[in-house]
């Protein structure tokens, strides 16, 4: 373990206690913070002080805490998930941040993410977007022999590059548009660089994309903040190959989509 | 209690094809009347989901996540075993299934294991077909690597993160499902209770975790897939919303609990740092292949690790177990690592801790390979600790991490209460007393793939089902008692925090009901146990109000769940007085120290019966028989 130190921080946390009432930053003190810590955990140690004080704990959505199940993140001073590179908030050590700082913490905004409440918002989209075409269409039972399909290992690469995304929402969060392009384009890659993934590969990316517009996601113009805020680090050139494959499935192939 | 097990008649490699022969089937154009209620959007929930709804039933799914796709096995780093036998070294059906017994100590049922390794190659082929992005060689085959308690490489895996890509596999099957309309999805809702009616399972009451409203559901059957209860020691490398309230449900409405005391410990976790720690962090087992496992041979050795020389470090697993080194299983692995540190030769801050040093792999194979087998574990390695594992060894230690006991099933993964299924590690089938690596994948996608689809048919076809809804007594009854229940916890307004009650409870759990077990601590957690449940109800502190997004009240019924659970498993530990995989009773040991099974008296199931609150549990046996793998005292030397 690297050396532990204690710091204390001024937080001011967003508080809304549900998506009709209005919300407020509030100012909290976290004292005694190890540098050790991981930010859920000094923000559960903060919770703790509140909840004996009698004030209601700040709702954060978070779950494996290993930076993989994509249920936590907020915006921490402009950045979602905090200012280090590919890294999600639970694995944001407190030792990344010095004594006396002020830490402004704010969910994920998006109009396709509701808030529920103070940090907590509803992602329910990504998974109408996956929905409309996210997958390959195989049966239980109906798969042929596992060695049957060869996959070159730079395909595989690139599909599993892709598939790392843990579905955070914070590439919406971090862009001007809320767009959700990086998010959709993963999938996208990830099925599209597959020999599985051809036969729906066109009628995917029609379906995806559109089920993403209609449900308020903003259009991407290229300001490439949504990998510089994805923690798997998602590369940006996804998007455009999502365009390409876009571009040929309404020039050549409009009609299997429907 | 009739705990009859179903395994079919016959020689052991064609007892799953008769059962599937010999199951009633349901006509393709009446499975759409029939409602199956699935718990839980892990490997299992989910494969189970979308494989029954592409049978044509109707299925609605529960989540207490956002989405279905947060489910803790997505967290599983290493693998997956298949038994294909792609590298020709040797693998086939029969050994996946003899190392599966073996590996699980003798306390597992053969038939259920057999099936699991024959089932084993057909995930293999669905999971690719859905476009799970496995490793690959420059040929486009699929690559394979060797696991703990195996002497050939029969594990599929996409970099370290295996159960993302087979989670993410299933989800999206599911999702294809929800678009075609038979798959309905309920996303934060928490089950709290199990409805009975005439002796069958017929729906469930889960509380809609964002207004918190009780909501009642009704079906012909239902699923648990709900995972397992290692947060019951508060530290586990289980997520934080892993609990066992759906599986206390149920045996409080008559499914039978089994083995609640086998639970396995990880060796290779990141070691505790502090007493505001919230998890534990797995580093995947895989990372046994290449990194070595030592202490220095001296106590009190402040030295940097790279300051001491060769012969002065202490490769414990490599000189006790000479054929499978470091790649022992993981409770062996696990106790050795506990008897160093207890020797006083751990290493860091605490003493509790040993290295995992891949100096040598580095040396041998280069950094380059090294990143591209590990790169995102030693990245997740250097995030938490502020240390990089490429120049200095990792610092390792054991943590809970699975729990092999669970819901007592039959062949059809049905429990002792009818109509209700338990799938993945909500059940206690196939591991035995202690589960292989990359098996749990294997075991839940084998569930929810290929089991379940069958044997609910059955289920189904041979059973008659009286027409109800929501509307029936039962489901009012359970929501007016569990409302009884959310208001007292709100009404105590103490003055201790639901996780101050979590981490004693841990404490308790893992001092004396941990890694080693012994009569006189086990009888003390049966008093410390009860102790902190009554200050619980007296003195926990929940905020907010009920009837709101509440995730204080959330954690404070899961603990209270736990509070109870934890008796349970202590008093399982306690009735089996020998030692067994994970289950490491200090009385029951080898001169050498090894865990030390008594066949004689042990070789069952132990199945516990709900008997009432605050009665002790009905205690049964299911007799465990092996006509196949003769049971041996386990090796690994």
């Amino acid at each position: 373990m690297s050396e532990s130190n204690t710091i204390h921080l001024t937080l001011r946390v967003w508080r809304q206690p549900n998506a009709a009432t209005p919300g407020r930053f509030e100012t909290y003190e976290a004292t005694n913070i190890s540098t050790e810590m991981s930010f859920l955990e000094m923000l559960d140690v903060v919770n703790d002080q509140l909840a004996l004080n009698g004030i209601e704990p700040i709702a954060f959505d978070h779950d494996c805490r290993e930076g993989i199940c994509g249920a936590c993140g907020c915006v921490v001073n402009g950045q979602a998930h905090g200012h280090l590179k590919g890294t999600t908030l639970c694995q944001l050590h407190m030792r990344h941040f010095r004594d006396g700082d002020t830490l402004v913490i704010e969910p994920f905004r998006a109009k396709a993410f509701p808030i529920i409440k103070d940090l907590v918002v509803d992602r329910s989209a990504f998974d109408q977007i996956i929905q409309a075409g996210g997958y390959i269409s195989v049966k239980t039972g109906s798969a042929p022999e596992a060695s049957s399909i060869l996959v070159p290992k730079k395909n595989a690469d690139l599909a599993m590059d892709a598939a790392a995304c843990i579905g955070c929402g914070a590439c919406v969060a971090a862009c001007p548009n809320s767009s959700a392009m990086l998010f959709v384009s993963a999938k996208i890659n990830h099925l599209g660089q597959l020999p599985q993934g051809q036969p729906e590969r066109y009628r995917r990316a029609i379906h995806m994309i559109e089920k993403m517009d209609e449900l308020g996601f903003g259009n991407c113009s290229n300001h490439l903040e949504c990998e510089a805020a994805c923690p798997k680090e998602i590369q940006f050139v996804n998007i455009g190959r999502m365009n390409r494959d876009y571009i040929i499935a309404k020039l050549f192939h409009n009609e299997e989509a429907f | 209690m009739n705990l009859d097990s179903k395994v079919p008649s016959g020689h052991i490699t064609t007892k799953w094809s008769n059962h599937r022969f010999e199951m009633k089937l349901v006509n393709p154009a009446n499975k759409r009347k029939y409602q199956i209620i699935v718990v839980g959007t892990g490997l299992a929930g989910s494969s189970a989901a979308a494989s029954l709804s592409e049978l044509g039933y109707q299925v609605k799914v529960f989540t207490l996540h956002d989405t279905p796709r947060r489910a803790h096995s997505i967290a599983a780093q290493g693998g997956i075993n298949a038994a294909k036998n792609y590298p020709n070294d040797g693998d086939s059906i029969w050994r996946l299934f003899y190392d599966t017994v073996k590996g699980g100590d003798y306390r597992a049922r053969e038939a259920n294991v057999y099936r699991l390794a024959e089932i084993s190659n057909h995930i293999i082929d669905q999971c690719v077909a859905q476009g799970v992005p496995f490793a690959r060689e420059y040929g486009g085959l699929l690559e394979n690597r060797s696991f703990g308690g195996a002497q050939v490489s029969r594990t599929f895996y996409a970099r370290g993160q295996t159960g993302q890509q087979l989670l993410l596999g299933a989800y999206s099957a599911m999702m294809k499902e929800i678009a075609n309309g038979s798959v309905s999805l309920f996303t934060r809702r928490e089950l709290v209770d199990i409805v009975v009616i005439d002796g069958k399972a017929r729906g469930i009451v889960v509380r809609n975790l964002i207004n918190g409203k009780f909501e009642s559901y009704s079906a012909h059957a239902v699923l648990l897939c709900t995972g397992g209860y290692g947060n019951a020691y508060f530290l586990s490398t289980n997520a934080m919303n892993c609990n066992v309230s759906a599986a206390w449900a149920a045996y409080k409405r008559g499914a039978a609990f089994a083995n609640p005391c086998f639970t396995q410990i990880h060796p290779t976790c990141i070691p505790v740092h502090g007493d505001y720690q919230s998890k534990l962090t797995l580093m995947s087992e895989s990372l046994r292949n290449d990194g070595r496992v030592w202490v220095p041979r001296k106590q009190g050795d402040t030295r940097k690790p790279s300051e001491i020389p060769e012969d002065e470090r202490y490769y414990f697993l490599e000189e006790k177990y000479p054929s499978f080194g470091n790649l022992v299983p993981r409770d062996v692995a696990s106790r050795n690592a506990k008897e160093v540190c207890d020797k006083g030769l751990g290493v860091g801050t605490t003493k509790l801790a040993v290295y995992l040093d891949f100096s040598d792999a580095i040396k041998r194979l280069g950094k380059k390979v090294i990143e591209e087998r590990y790169g995102n574990l030693f990245d997740m390695y250097e995030k938490i600790t502020g240390v990089n594992p490429y120049e200095e060894p990792m610092m390792i230690y054991p943590a809970i991490h699975y729990t092999m006991g669970g819901i007592w099933v039959d062949y059809n993964l049905m429990s002792t209460l009818p109509g209700l299924f338990v799938l993945g590690e909500a059940n206690f089938s196939d591991h035995g007393a202690n589960r292989l690596g990359a098996s749990a994948l294997m075991q839940g996608l084998a569930d929810g793939y290929f089991i379940i689809p069958y044997t609910i048919g059955h289920y189904f076809a041979s059973n008659t089902f009286s027409k109800i809804d929501e509307t029936h007594l039962a489901f009012s009854d359970a929501e007016k008692e569990i409302e009884q229940t959310i208001q007292r916890l709100m009404s105590i307004q103490g003055n201790r925090t639901v996780d101050d009650f979590h981490r004693q409870l841990g404490q308790i759990m893992w001092d004396y009901v941990g890694m080693s077990r012994n009569e006189k601590g086990l009888k003390y957690a049966l008093e410390k146990i009860p102790e902190i449940r009554d200050e619980f109800w007296k003195n926990v502190k929940v905020t907010g109000v009920s009837n709101d997004f509440n995730q204080t009240l959330e954690k404070a019924k899961r603990v209270a769940d736990f509070l109870d659970f934890a008796e349970l498993l202590t008093l399982d530990a306690l009735e089996r007085r020998e030692s067994c995989g994970g289950h490491f009773r200090e009385e029951s040991q080898t001169e050498e120290g090894e865990a030390k099974r008594d066949d004689e008296n042990y070789s069952h199931v132990s199945v516990w019966e709900y008997n009432g609150p605050n009665l002790k549990p009905n205690f049964h046996k299911e007799p465990l028989i092996f006509e196949y793998v003769k049971p041996s005292q386990r090796s690994y030397k």
